[in-house]
């Protein structure tokens, strides 16, 4: 029998993960990143952050953004390495390495989004 | 005793052309193509900056005042714009990539390709729309 490959699951993770980065990574980015540290906006209290991350959806919303978007980038990066460094003859350890550290990092996600009060 | 060499059949399959690291470099398409696959990195920096605010909002009032602080940082505003071009560029690129990865078929006639990249733009701009709303009107 052949050996079933992975790949499919992993690319409907990628692909899943991608649509959820163009459409929200860019508008926190951008907030976060540039609009409130040059003080282009101001930004938000702690109080009223803290109040918006409390509802349960937008914390779940939370998860799924940084999970999806962590596997996305783990299988883009993989094939990184693999279509632009040309390293083929370490595809099994890279791909260990980039979907370990997504694991890694939804656990994480879980973690601190669990945590905040 | 008679030393026969080993006869390896001709593989033409066998025959692989050695390719630069660098290849990418030689076209503007690949190089394209090498800086769309490096947007992932600046996903993955995101995910860090947002779990840190996460983290931070967690630990108090005092703690996220200090990661506001951290991102006037000249370095921390350089690489975020480096991240936000790099991110930008993920999403028109994926949405203009739709289209070609699904297309769609009215009455046997495949749809224009803009008439399926345009919805993903609506439902972007409406999306930032709401959460920059959800983030400043609290």
């Amino acid at each position: 029998m052949p050996k079933r490959s992975n790949e499919p699951f992993l690319w409907s993770l990628f692909s899943s993960g991608g649509m959820i980065a163009a459409l929200m990574v860019p508008v926190l980015l951008f907030l976060f990143g540039l609009a409130f540290p040059l003080g282009w906006v101001k930004a938000p209290g702690y109080g009223s952050l803290l109040k918006l991350v409390a509802h349960p959806l937008a914390r779940l919303a939370l998860f799924v953004v940084c999970s999806l978007s962590l596997f996305h980038g783990a299988h883009r990066f993989r094939f990184t390495l693999y279509d632009g460094l040309q390293i083929k003859h370490l595809n099994e350890l890279i791909a260990f390495f980039c979907y370990g550290g997504a694991l890694v990092g939804t656990a994480l996600a879980a973690y601190i989004l669990w945590n905040v009060p | 005793m008679k030393q026969t060499p080993a006869y390896t059949l001709y593989h033409p399959k066998w025959y692989r052309k050695r390719v630069s690291t660098w290849w990418w470099t030689e076209q503007w398409r690949s190089f394209k193509f090498i800086l769309r696959e490096l947007s992932s990195l600046a996903v993955i920096y995101f995910v860090c900056l947002l779990l840190w605010l996460m983290w931070s909002l967690g630990q108090g009032a005092e703690s996220y005042a200090e990661f506001l602080a951290w991102m006037k940082e000249p370095w921390m505003i350089a690489s975020n714009m480096i991240a936000f071009l790099f991110v930008l560029y993920h999403s028109i690129t994926w949405f203009n990539l739709a289209p070609k990865a699904m297309p769609v078929r009215v009455g046997g006639k495949r749809l224009p390709e803009w008439m399926i990249a345009a919805p993903n733009y609506i439902v972007w701009l409406a999306l930032s729309a709401v959460v920059a709303w959800l983030i400043l009107a609290g």
